[in-house]
């Protein structure tokens, strides 16, 4: 297929895959800002969005105060941020009408309806309690072009490359917020125990779509250890590091086997999910959760690198 | 009065839209404006759009679809579709002599300087032998009809013509929203179309290429026919591409892909001449693949059209078309032209000058529906700027009586009423001979007692069916 195909489908998914982790911030975050200050915290629930979006610089360069009027406004709506929700639906538009060739029917119209669906919007509308309703609405255009794809796109290179942009980047989204958040993973600070830490906990796991999930399989209270082992290591959560690259690394697999050549991404793709996979989680706060993290978001950059050097 | 396809002049329904008046009388206002609303849902979600150039307002627009569907006997299709064959001969003939063996303008069927001084014209392609001999692969012919007896050529397009996806698109909502009248018809098929396309696309390709690797090459998504390009390129199975998907090595052609070069072999390409190569013509071109003519001219790739086909469709050598018909194939033409002033003529030019309120002035160059008089419908002061326009270069303009284009049962604000309508089918040429799938593109003005169709000044389109009685 063309480079510029791939390329494009590569993008479409990385985009939509970022629209969906935003709009979960945005929901995380309202439900933590309007806990009573004891539970939330002193901190800005705002402004520690807005640090988890990797965004926090952009956006002191235009709004004094993170509150939540501005910071809804600039992640969900905002011309002005390149990775609002927006224009991660506008880009992935874009990119989606560049290679209609190359995807289904049931795939365009999805993405094309929901780029339609978006025109109507505006951050006006996101008063009070209207948020939860775009973020839904957000999370249900990710799902319908995610499963539209996935029930119709032939299983060829179109289609890995497509899903290598949904799992890279859902990687990338994970890495960041453990490591926003990994002050309050730390084991010290069970100490402080308590109302505060338990709706920071539950709000990692609600803004990775695994609350549900813990309980099925640890069956037990939330345990900071056990959360972080639930999201970098364990392959049953779709949403894990060892989950995203276990699909990576496949997906490589499929590419090379297809076209009859290996190359480096499969090389470091390979390496990353061989690690993970014989990581254990103490030793992995041994070594320090936020190095671990950094070195985790640097290594996914470079095998996204690497794909693209090799096939874009 | 204006030729009513639908009623006779005694108000009797002529026998090709018998159905089409008894499922009239079946449905109410309300039954119509709903599937018109799902007709418009179907274009809207699908981004099946056009850009209008130079409106910031509506990027993407929709085309208006009429949902009554236009009729044509298949008697009166045989006919048509003959004439259609007959006129894209003659144009490949004619082009293939310009740029060869220049016997017309030896033998004076047309005029030395509106052959070599037409700005379509391309010197370079002079004793190029293009693969199979053929220029014009894919022509829209403007068809309109005055009478009951004959179809008319209002224009023929030899370039890069565009709608067949309107074409289809059509059909496709007829399938959805008017089963009840389709099925009550023998409708002859248009939905092969993109196969017989791409099997004309890889008959021409350049001689001892087995199994030729065909691509459609857009100028982009900022085009406004893009949906078309990708529209086709899906429905032919073939990829995409832009001019930088592709590169030229060697005099070959080549599209970059995630397992390295392939090679192209045919290039159905919707870039206009002026854009497909730097190197070769328009130096500033983004669009194009520096080399490409090269690659053409060295045999090793087929572009379809041919470049350098524009010297035969421009209005000027519209007028001519009669004789080139003759002269090529010793033929009687079955289609005729609209009679047409050629304003380069003096005595010609005092008559235009003379009667502009009635006359439809066009600029020779022109297409789109820019840069024309419709006389009957303009003001006194537009008429005189016109008239400072045509005075300062009559040699650009042709003028035409306002024709009274036949007009069709068509669904408008008002209820059911008559519009005017045209009609352009598509001609295949390849090696193996030529195609026309039954119908076409029916072009219609919404506007009451509007003649212009173009989808750019707010005309839209119909479903052709072409049925047996």
């Amino acid at each position: 297929m063309l480079s510029r195909t791939a390329d494009n489908l590569f993008w479409l998914s990385r985009y939509v895959e970022r629209a969906d982790y935003l709009a979960r911030i945005l929901e995380t975050t309202s439900r933590l800002s309007v806990l009573p200050a004891a539970y939330a915290g002193e901190g800005n629930e705002w402004k520690s969005a807005l640090a988890t979006a990797g965004c926090l610089n952009a956006f002191l360069a235009i709004y004094e105060k993170p509150t939540a009027e501005t910071v809804t406004e600039f992640l969900a709506f905002s011309e002005q941020n390149p990775s609002s929700i927006r224009r991660c639906l506008e880009t992935a538009r874009f990119n989606a009408r560049a290679v209609r060739t190359a995807l289904t029917q049931e795939m365009w119209e999805t993405i094309n309806g929901a780029w339609l669906d978006l025109q109507k919007m505006d951050a006006r509308d996101m008063v009070e309690g209207r948020i939860s309703r775009f973020t839904d609405w957000v999370k249900d255009v990710a799902l319908r072009i995610d499963g539209s794809g996935y029930r119709t796109m032939l299983r060829n290179d179109a289609y890995w490359f497509s899903r290598l942009g949904f799992y890279i980047e859902r990687a990338d989204n994970t890495a960041r917020i453990l490591d926003v958040k990994y002050h309050i993973l730390l084991p010290e600070s069970s100490a402080v125990g308590g109302g505060l830490d338990y709706s920071q906990w539950t709000a990692i796991l609600r803004s990775v779509n695994a609350l549900t999930a813990y309980r099925w399989v640890y069956r037990e209270s939330l345990r900071p250890w056990l959360i972080a082992d639930l999201l970098i290591l364990n392959e049953e959560l779709p949403r894990s590091l060892a989950s995203c690259y276990k699909n990576i690394v496949e997906c490589l697999d499929s590419l090379a086997g297809a076209y009859g050549r290996q190359g480096k991404a499969q090389r470091q793709a390979r390496t990353i999910h061989t690690s993970l996979d014989n990581s254990a989680i103490d030793q992995v706060f041994q070594t320090g959760l936020h190095e671990f993290l950094t070195n985790f978001v640097a290594d996914n950059n470079r095998v996204g690198a690497a794909i693209v050097e090799q096939y874009l | 009065m204006a030729f009513d396809e639908m009623y006779a002049a005694d108000g009797s329904v002529r026998p090709p839209y018998a159905g089409v008046a008894k499922w009239l009388a079946g449905v109410n206002p309300e039954q119509l404006e709903r599937r018109r609303l799902e007709a418009e849902l179907f274009y809207r979600r699908g981004g099946i759009t056009f850009a209008v150039y130079g409106d910031t307002q509506g990027e993407e627009r929709i085309i208006p679809f009429d949902i009554i569907p236009r009729i044509l006997s298949s008697t009166e299709w045989a006919k048509l579709s003959k004439g259609l064959e007959q006129r894209v001969r003659a144009l490949n003939l004619y082009l293939a002599d310009i740029y060869g063996k220049q016997t017309a303008v030896k033998a004076g069927i047309v005029p030395e300087d509106l052959v070599w001084r037409n700005p379509a014209y391309r010197p370079e392609m002079a004793g190029v032998a293009v693969p199979h001999g053929v220029y014009v692969h894919i022509a829209g012919i403007d068809i309109v009809r005055i009478d009951g007896d004959d179809f008319y050529v209002l224009e023929d397009n030899a370039r890069t013509p565009s709608g067949v996806s309107y074409m289809l698109g059509g059909r496709e909502i007829c399938f959805r929203l008017m089963a009840d009248l389709y099925g009550a018809h023998k409708v002859a098929p248009v939905d092969n179309y993109p196969d017989e396309l791409v099997s004309m696309l890889r008959s021409v390709a350049p001689r001892g290429v087995d199994n030729p690797s065909v691509a459609l090459l857009t100028p982009g998504q900022f085009n406004s026919a893009y949906y078309e390009h990708s529209f086709l390129a899906d429905k032919m199975g073939v990829e995409l591409v832009e001019g930088r998907d592709l590169f030229v090595k060697d005099a070959n052609v080549y599209k970059r892909t995630t397992e390295g070069p392939k090679k192209v072999d045919v290039l159905y390409r919707r870039v206009d001449d002026d854009f497909i190569d730097p190197l070769a013509f328009r130096p500033d071109s983004m669009l194009g693949v520096p080399g490409l003519f090269g690659a053409y001219t060295a045999g090793n790739v087929t572009l379809a059209n041919a470049v350098g086909t524009g010297a035969a469709d421009d209005k000027a050598i519209y007028t001519y078309m009669p004789e080139i018909v003759k002269f090529f194939l010793s033929e009687e033409p079955i289609l005729k032209n609209v009679p047409t002033w050629r304003c380069r003529d003096p005595k010609e030019l005092s008559h235009v000058l003379d009667h502009l309120p009635e006359l439809v002035v066009k600029e020779v160059h022109g297409s789109g529906g820019y840069g024309m008089l419709v006389g009957p419908q303009s003001t006194k002061s537009e008429i005189e700027d016109f008239r400072a326009r045509l005075k300062a270069n009559p040699e650009t303009y042709i003028a035409q009586p306002t024709l009274a284009l036949s007009t069709c049962p068509s669904f408008v604000a008002s209820g059911v009423a008559p519009r005017h309508v045209d009609l352009r089918p598509f001609v295949l040429t390849g090696a193996n001979g030529m195609k026309i799938v039954p119908g076409g593109l029916t072009r219609v003005a919404m506007r009451e007692g509007s003649l212009v169709v173009n989808s750019s000044q707010g005309g839209g389109t119909k479903d052709t069916w072409v049925v047996d009685l």
